[in-house]
């Protein structure tokens, strides 16, 4: 046996630098056994009990005892035991770096905020929702497939707080001016808008800038707000917050066709501020109308929405078949209104986003889509802004000239405006240039896709 | 209504998807990010009942606040048989409760021991009978009768119990006396020396500690706490400061109490850096059982190891147990031992992690950094992660290295749940083999599903959604 025992008197190292040490030399193969430690009572016992044969010694000493296989290993080993011992914590910034915050409810902890935007999948949105709720603060939930029993708690307890819930599967909302979600950059202005519906919101406030009108606040409720279930809750609580607001001189409500007696309730408020009502339907303005509607509210001159037309587009003398692929919920829904037929498909609904980005964010679908029609008239949304695609054109602009070389008319309604990070002019131009007629408003491209399909 | 986000500056908080964040970068929002995880597997369901449970928020702040703000006091030294009714043949044990078949190591060891302090054995063969058999053998958990106990935690009717009580809501809690390091009765073992030590402990340290406080106490054990975590303490694994302000405290009544003997009472409190550790345990038990029972809330009030379970209660759950495997600490290793001599995780120390000490208090203690990785950054790390799952910060518990910002406490089950933290805890490891004492020290986390089933059964619970 070659044991190394010794007794450093007077030398001294906290208990666990003396574990690692041990560890340290104990992980070696050519150690058999180490032991490195302050010489009390127990730990000469501990190694006595080892068979190394312990000299006298006091507590405030150190003890090494070390075997191994030869001497030359144990030599090794010694060796090994001084570089341990001169090792020294490695000196870092002790405040280390300040790691992330794991909820919502913790980051507002160190925080001064005041708007939460969650989109989490939907199963979790609730409590990071709660916690903004909870703290105090206003919250956008971008989320979708969130419970409504969960959704009417939230806006419940928010009232109680005197904070709004946007949301859930909230879009869109602009907030003092930053734009939230699929946002486009708007011009600050008189209108505030309450939207149950985002791409509606766009269109419409999109249009507005085009007129060189701004928003104050865009405030969006989720697509379900204005239901019998949910009762309008945080449209109510929003419409009152602009009425409130002074740098808000008209409200524009943007929605679905609401619940009778939501609608009866909304209608009801006693609101010094006078509102429009956009709500989407049959019979009901489109949404091109509601902007207009708003411009002759303040006192404005409608302008002639523009549009890029396609001089080879000629209206048929038959019957064509007309293809919607839209990304946007209410311009799907409103183009298939006023189109009166054709296949329309909303690439934005829930079926289509399953585990894989909206629409308007990643392409593939609707390409695809179009790829696949071989003649007729194809209508499509192009959503500009911030989140959404940097450069629609660069890969729609292609797939329009394949598809005008088939045969195929493209009408494009391109919802953006002068300010968005895309550049609304310069994308139409080169959609258009690709061979498709272009237009700002979605009612006024659907009007054009249904003459050119001979409707 | 007015709504104020209309009104400032926005300022964000985002949580989720990163683009929809970036998107605010570029409009040069301030904002600040969220690291979200999805939560634990299978608690999405619970985790949205839990929070909708209209008592949740203020049910866990005044269960904090009642933790927070007790006043623990050393009040007095006194025979377990005396104060918790003990009688022979009645033993209290660490942690969830337990029976000999399922007892580990250590636990076994303990109880061994503990049979034959009392004199109900010769020898540790008919002990083991005896406690197989059960005959005559009774065994609870410490935390039943307002006590707690460090590693196997056995109490029998003999042992001197500390006595803290809260003077602010008036509890009492109990923890038996440190016996010190090595081959100990709460690392399981039970040689002569043990039987020799604890025969002394009740014959001469804890009378003259008794004798003493008579003339010294109460002690403000809050204020030696927060001035120890100034010192370097964490209060679980390293007690070195504590130990010395208590001494401080103590030695001139010791002296008078009992000149003859004070020399050896004092000498053997000096030796052992963790004599503290059972008056912190106390002081952390009679903290965390101020906030038991508050209807609907989710904050944790003990956790407990018996050697084989890992054990949790709920201030809104009753005296209920939620448990999972203990698991094997990771270490250091005393002498020759290892990780393979290592018994699960055990004892009742964990109190203080679940009142915001030992390894909530991580960074506290730069000079024991290496149980945690090894880098003063890596406890600060430890300390700062837990502020994720608690929901105060302690007034009076506070660490200097991170601005005297007061120690993560209040574990909530649910914020576990959503975060996947588990609670760093400190500890001693114990030998796997009955009789071997401790091997070594390190870090453990308890089990997930301690904290789900706990979760759980908050969700099973009747409440109405609304506020009446």
């Amino acid at each position: 046996m070659n044991d190394l025992v010794e007794v450093r008197p007077g030398v001294y190292h906290d208990s666990v630098t003396l574990m690692r040490v041990s560890r340290a030399l104990t992980q070696r193969p050519e150690v058999a056994v180490a032991v490195v430690a302050m010489a009390t009572e127990l730990n000469i016992g501990l190694a006595r009990d080892l068979g190394f044969a312990v000299p006298p010694a006091t507590p405030g000493d150190l003890l090494v005892a070390v075997r191994a296989a030869s001497p030359a290993e144990l030599e090794d080993a010694a060796a090994e035991l001084e570089r341990q011992l001169a090792a020294r914590t490695p000196v870092s910034d002790a405040r280390g770096e300040a790691a992330p915050p794991r909820t919502t409810r913790s980051a507002a902890r160190g925080f001064e905020a005041n708007l939460v935007l969650v989109s989490v999948p939907g199963e979790h949105a609730f409590a990071e929702a709660l916690d903004a709720v909870e703290a105090g603060l206003s919250v956008m939930i971008f989320s979708d497939n969130v419970p409504v029993e969960q959704e009417i708690l939230l806006k419940d307890r928010a009232r109680a707080k005197g904070v709004l819930v946007m949301g859930p599967d909230c879009g869109t909302a602009v907030v003092g001016g930053a734009g939230l979600g699929f946002a486009n950059v708007l011009r600050p202005g008189p209108v505030g808008v309450v939207a149950a519906s985002g791409t509606g919101a766009q269109q419409v406030t999109s249009l507005l800038d085009l007129a060189g009108v701004g928003v104050s606040h865009v405030l969006g409720v989720g697509g379900r707000d204005l239901s019998a279930e949910v009762g309008g809750r945080s449209a109510m609580q929003a419409l009152r917050a602009l009425d409130e607001d002074p740098a808000t001189e008209l409200i524009v409500l943007i929605s679905k066709p609401p619940a009778p007696e939501v609608a009866r309730a909304v209608r009801d408020l006693d609101l010094a501020t006078p509102v429009v009502h956009a709500l989407l339907g049959p019979g009901e303005d489109d949404l091109t109308t509601a902007a207009e509607k708003v411009l002759r509210a303040l006192g404005r001159e409608v302008p002639e929405w523009p549009s890029w037309p396609a001089p080879a587009h000629r209206a048929a003398g038959t019957r064509r078949a007309l293809r919607g692929l839209y990304s946007g919920g209410t311009l799907c829904a409103e183009a298939a209104l006023l189109a009166g037929e054709g296949e329309f498909t909303d690439f934005g609904d829930d079926s289509y986003t399953r585990g894989r980005a909206h629409p308007m964010i990643d392409p593939a679908l609707r390409l695809e889509a179009l790829r696949g029609v071989a003649s007729g008239v194809v209508l499509m949304d192009v959503v500009l802004g911030h989140g959404a695609d940097p450069d629609p054109s660069s890969w729609l602009a292609p797939a329009v000239r394949d598809a005008t070389a088939r045969g195929v008319d493209v009408v494009v309604a391109v919802v953006g405006t002068d300010g968005d990070p895309q550049g609304l002019r310069a994308q139409a131009a080169r959609l258009n240039e690709a061979g498709a007629a272009v237009f700002t408003s979605n009612a006024a491209a659907a009007r054009h896709a249904r003459l050119l399909a001979g409707g | 209504m007015t709504l104020s986000m209309l009104y400032g500056e926005p300022r964000v908080i985002t949580v989720g998807t990163r683009m929809l964040g970036e998107a605010l970068d570029r409009q040069a929002v301030p904002r600040r990010e969220v690291d979200w995880r999805p939560p634990l597997p299978g608690t999405s369901a619970a985790l949205a009942r839990v929070l909708a449970d209209p008592r949740r928020a203020e049910a866990n702040a005044t269960a904090a606040g009642r933790m927070l703000s007790a006043r623990p006091m050393l009040t007095g030294v006194r025979p377990a048989a005396e104060v918790l009714g003990l009688r022979a043949g009645e033993f209290f044990h660490a942690g969830p409760p337990i029976t000999w078949e399922r007892a580990s190591g250590p636990m076994r060891g303990a109880l061994i021991g503990a049979m034959l302090f009392e004199g109900m054995a010769a020898t540790p063969e008919e002990a083991r009978d005896r406690l197989a058999s059960g005959a005559g053998i009774t065994l609870d958990p410490c935390h039943h009768h307002r006590t707690v106990g460090p590693m196997a935690g056995v109490v029998s009717p003999s042992m001197w119990m500390l006595e803290v009580t809260d003077a602010e809501h008036g509890g009492t809690a109990y923890c038996s006396l440190n016996e010190g390091l090595g081959k100990v009765l709460r690392y399981g073992a039970y040689g002569p020396e043990v039987i020799e030590r604890l025969r002394w402990m009740s014959g001469v340290l804890g009378p003259v500690l008794a004798a003493a406080l008579r003339r010294c106490g109460p002690l403000d054990l809050r204020a030696l706490i927060a001035q120890a975590l100034q010192m370097g303490d964490e209060l679980h694994n390293r007690n070195r400061a504590a130990t010395s302000l208590l001494v401080r405290e103590i030695a001139p009544a010791v002296v008078e109490a009992d000149p003859g003997r004070a020399a050896e009472v004092l000498r053997f409190i000096n030796g052992n850096d963790h004599f503290f550790l059972n008056a912190g345990m106390a002081a952390a038990k009679v903290s965390a059982d101020a906030a038991r029972g508050v209807p609907g809330s989710s904050l944790v009030v003990a956790m407990a190891r018996n050697g084989t379970d890992f054990g949790i209660q709920v201030s809104g759950l009753g005296d209920r147990w939620f448990t999972g495997p203990a698991g094997v600490p990771d270490g250091l290793y005393l002498g020759g031992y290892g990780p393979d001599d290592a018994n699960p995780d055990i004892g009742d120390s964990t109190i203080t992690e679940t009142a915001g000490l030992g390894g909530f208090a991580m960074a506290a203690a730069p000079a024991i950094v290496r149980f945690v990785g090894g880098e003063v950054s890596d406890a600060v790390a430890a300390t700062t992660s837990m502020y994720e799952i608690t929901v105060a910060e302690h007034p009076a518990y506070q660490i200097p290295g991170l601005g005297f910002r007061g120690t993560p406490a209040g574990i909530d089950v649910a914020l576990v749940a959503r975060t996947g933290l588990l609670p760093v805890v400190n500890t001693g490891i114990a030998g796997r083999v009955a009789g071997t004492g401790q091997v070594g020290a390190g870090l453990v986390r308890p089990p997930a599903e301690a904290f789900t089933a706990a979760l759980d059964a908050l969700a099973a619970e009747e409440f109405p959604l609304t506020v009446a």
